[in-house]
């Protein structure tokens, strides 16, 4: 296996890798190599979206971004998202109790805070289609639904 | 209030280090360390501690400052009860919410039970709880009025302080030197606060972690730390039981980052929670493991579960159930009075349930270290793990590794879900025999694809109901035979009967008012690891128990709300004189089985939900209820059908009654996510075999509810009750999958007896 010196845009640091396989997942680079902790593994194949992170402010699943692929992009993880865990998502998860684990909340987050500042006021129906990818097995979707509207408003 | 977080990133040592030496040493020097008066060398030495007998207090602390330290012992898996048994003990005392600090408890047997699974953390521990904050409270009262020279009885505790006759105040941490100075209060000297006089019990407090939960801060065992630690994954045996032949790892040793790849025996006898065995590929991150596994060549030895055909199973189990077994119960004549009775007044059903996986959103994972000593032998051996059961994980290491319990320290971290799963504690054992090996921290965890394909399965189950009813459609006799692989299997080879625990969830404990009723249970094999989850054989036994009744009410033409209460019949205790029925082994003075509960929780349901209301066809109402954990609930669900079979669930009403409960917030969310939970189960749960190899692996062919299936909208209520505290965490799922096939039967016409619903043709 062939291995390479990259360099990641991370929560706005730039972080050198070495000897890293450019296939591997960025999510195991962050958790594994730089210590981000906070974005979870649930699936390995996209389907469950706990390792939503930011790419250029996409929602991105990292669990099948190789990190080779995003090298000239800006990351940002849930560690990067606000400085005192005070962003409008954030904020509305606290005021609506959202998590039970909290182990797929990280992933919930960083989707929903993407996807707010595509669509800064979404429906129920804006709300169902974006976060049907990331599944919580505490079931904690009404919660979440709510919190994003209160995000939205406090957001504006 | 607050909670020890982790200093960095990386770092776990505020979760992992309490134990009983460490949290008593994390203290600030001159605290009022309750259990640890009796000898000051408690908080010098391990074995000094050791020694200290389990005193009522040993689960609060407070230092000069204030600072109230308080013990959690049990799991925190998302129930919320690493705050709702700290809030107990903090109401008791009098201390301010915000100067508590919460800290994890290591596995200590000291504690009493840390097996968080059952539903029962606030049920034993909340007297105990409340005993804790009144001793404090009342060496702080003891301790004021000395130094008022006043009576104790004219001092009472409370907002962190102690207020004398006249007025006078002292503060908790201004009363530490003299309080830790005083006997110890007897059980019998302790009084309790009114309940209506509480200020954090029956309030809802925002849970312990939530602000490092919504900023990737709380540590999970997936995310447990060490200098040097290595990152393993297993290859296991696809068919339980089968051995390693011979492997090839060649190709698997040339990818980078691969350290080494280590055999693993496979487990002797019945499996229990034993390590599965198989071939461990250790590297220097989680993708090389992975990749260097995904390289192995690896042949397996057959083992008697090779033919193992779930389709085929079902119909041996289906069979099963309807030949005579094991008698739980019997009352009157069921047989006779079903043999008796006009054959068109004889109605039966039979019922099927798949099996099914946990899928925890964090799979099994642990991290684990062996110390050793000059010559080598273990001395120690330290694991961080997301574990339901820490006395557990320490007894199977103890076995595994040659060493007391007490020389195994387990770390509770937060558990990213549970659901019984991370009661087990195979993944442990397999870090601590990779650890023993390599002599460095090793990481263990789970693929998703191991987690579904390796599980300990909630069981696959075929129930038979039969009736003979009477003119008004009223069972006289009521015939109910399940037939499932028990979960003592796992434990004891060769068991193929259900167990009397599992027969006491939801079938020997019928509460129909049925003068002839004959519970009975047929034989069935295991050809897999059948474990416990949430609700265990209440899910099984409910879908058939209230489905039946509702089948009953539409073939004598009578509303089934209306059928299900004339069913219960009268409020009352119900009796089981001559039955084996453990009451979740509560006595049935403290806790009765309560016909009037029962019919409450239902009325109410009814009542929340509109029950009667018009509906277009296509949507409808169905309504189950079950008493479960020694709490009762009602679930009311609404569905949506389209013509062509397509269902919805755009609300769902639940009502429980748990008795006195501690944070209903946390009631709220459970139940919530009960329905969630039901869903999933109802419409997608289904775990197959073919030659012996589970034919799922990940979320695309397990399904989980989404936001866009689960249900839209569940509406909560919590009957306000000062009974003793019931279960709450799997309350809430048994009556959802009955309550929505009742609902399905009423929109559609089409009665479902066999989950999932995914299987099922629902076009009308």
């Amino acid at each position: 296996m062939k291995t390479e010196t990259l360099t990641l845009n991370i929560n706005g640091e730039r972080r050198e890798l070495r000897d890293v396989d450019p296939s591997t997942p960025l999510l195991w680079v962050l958790r594994d190599t730089l210590g981000l902790t906070g974005t979870k593994f649930g699936c390995g194949m996209a389907m469950c979206g706990a390792c939503t992170v930011h790419v250029d402010g996409r929602a991105t699943r990292s669990c099948v971004t190789p990190v080779s692929s995003v090298k000239d992009a800006q990351v940002t993880s849930i560690e990067g998202l606000s400085e005192n865990g005070d962003h409008p998502v954030q904020l509305a998860w606290k005021a609506h109790n959202v998590p039970q684990c909290g182990y797929c909340q990280v992933g919930q987050i960083m989707n929903a805070a993407a996807f707010l500042a595509q669509n800064p006021e979404p429906t129920d129906a804006d709300i169902e289609r974006n976060m049907a990818g990331n599944i919580c097995r505490c079931g904690t979707y009404q919660r979440i639904r709510a919190a994003i509207h209160t995000a939205a408003k406090e957001g504006k | 209030m607050s909670t020890v977080e982790p200093g960095t990133q990386t770092s776990i040592e505020w979760q992992p280090r309490v134990s009983r030496r460490g949290f008593l040493a994390g203290l600030a020097a001159g605290s009022l360390i309750l259990a640890g008066r009796a000898s000051g060398l408690s908080v010098l030495s391990r074995e000094a501690a050791a020694t200290l007998a389990f005193e009522p207090d040993l689960f609060v602390s407070i230092a000069p400052d204030g600072v109230v330290s308080i013990l959690a012992h049990r799991s925190e898996m998302g129930t919320g009860i690493r705050t709702s048994l700290p809030m107990v003990v903090a109401d008791e005392l009098g201390a301010d919410w915000d100067r508590v600090v919460i800290h994890q408890a290591i596995g200590d047997a000291r504690l009493g039970s840390q097996n968080t699974d059952g539903s029962r953390s606030v049920r034993q521990f909340f007297q105990r709880m409340l005993t804790a904050g009144a001793t404090a409270r009342t060496l702080l009262e003891r301790a004021a009025a000395q130094t008022w020279g006043v009576e104790a009885s004219a001092c009472q505790g409370g907002g962190h302080r102690v207020t004398g006759p006249d007025g006078q105040q002292l503060g908790y941490g201004d009363l530490v030197g003299l309080a830790q100075k005083l006997p110890v209060p007897a059980a019998e000297e302790l009084d309790y606060r009114a309940p209506e006089t509480r200020r954090l019990i029956g309030h809802p407090i925002p849970q312990t972690d939530l602000d490092a939960m919504v900023t990737g801060r709380a540590t999970f065992g997936l995310d447990a730390r060490r200098d040097d630690q290595v990152f393993a994954m297993i290859e296991r045996s696809p068919v339980l039981g089968g051995q390693v032949k011979s492997f090839d790892d060649a190709a698997t040793r040339a990818i980078a980052g691969v350290i080494d790849v280590i055999e693993l025996p496979g487990f002797e006898g019945a499996p229990g929670f034993q390590a599965l065995g198989g071939i461990a590929v250790i590297a220097n991150s989680t993708w090389s493991a992975l990749s260097g596994r995904r390289a192995l060549k690896i042949e397996w030895t057959e083992s008697e579960h090779q033919g193992y055909d779930s389709a085929a199973f079902a119909t041996e189990l289906k069979a099963a159930a309807k030949e005579s077994g094991t008698v739980w119960r019997n009352e009157g004549d069921a047989l006779t009075t079903l043999q008796a009775a006009d054959q068109t007044d004889v109605f039966a059903a039979d019922y099927y349930a798949p099996l099914l996986a946990h899928a925890s959103m964090e799979p099994p994972c642990a991290l684990a270290m062996v110390h050793k000593d000059a010559e080598g032998q273990r001395t120690s051996v330290e694991v961080w793990a997301p574990t339901q059961n820490p006395q557990a994980a320490q007894a199977q290491l103890a076995g595994t590794l040659g060493l007391d319990a007490e020389q195994i320290i387990v770390n509770v971290t937060l558990l990213g879900g549970g659901f019984g799963r991370k009661s087990k504690p195979d993944y442990i054992v397999e870090a601590a025999l990779l650890a023993d090996k390599l002599d460095r921290p090793v990481h263990v965890t789970w693929t998703r694809e191991d987690d579904i394909r390796h599980d300990y399965y909630h069981t696959v189950a075929a129930v038979h109901v039969e009736a003979a009813v009477d003119e008004n459609g009223m069972p006289t006799a009521w015939l109910q035979r399940s037939a499932y692989p028990t979960i003592s299997s796992t434990f004891v080879l060769g068991l193929d009967q259900a167990s009397a625990g599992e027969m006491d969830m939801g079938a020997t404990n019928l509460p129909y008012a049925v003068p002839n009723l004959r519970v009975e249970s047929g034989p069935a094999k295991n050809h897999v690891r059948i474990g416990w989850m949430r609700s265990v054989a209440h899910v099984y036994h409910a879908f058939a128990a209230c489905s039946f009744p509702d089948e009953l009410a539409h073939r004598a033409g009578r509303d089934p709300f209306e059928y299900l209460m004339a069913l219960y019949g009268p409020a009352r205790h119900l009796k089981f004189e001559g039955v084996e029925y453990s009451n979740d082994g509560e006595t049935l003075e403290m806790y009765p089985f309560d016909i009037g509960r029962l019919r409450h929780v239902a009325e109410r349901a009814a009542k929340l939900a509109g029950w009667g209301r018009e509906l277009p066809k296509g949507r409808a109402l169905g309504i189950a209820c079950h008493r479960s954990f020694l709490s009762y609930c009602a679930t009311v669900v609404e569905v949506e059908v389209t013509k062509d079979g397509k269902l919805s669930i755009p609300e769902v009403f639940s009502v429980i009654d748990a008795g006195t409960i501690v944070n209903p917030d946390r009631v709220h969310a459970q139940m919530e996510g009960a329905a969630v939970f039901g869903a999933t189960l109802a419409v997608h749960g289904e775990i197959t075999a073919k030659n012996g190899v589970i034919q799922q692996s990940n979320f695309h062919n397990f399904q989980m509810a989404r936001m866009t299936d689960a249900p839209r909208k569940i509406t909560v209520e919590i009957v306000d009750s000062t009974e003793l505290p019931g279960g709450v965490g799997e309350v809430g799922v048994p009556p959802f999958a009955p309550a929505l096939c009742n609902a399905i039967f009423a929109a559609t016409g089409k009665r479902i007896r066999e989950l999932p619903l995914k299987n099922q043709d629902l076009s009308w």
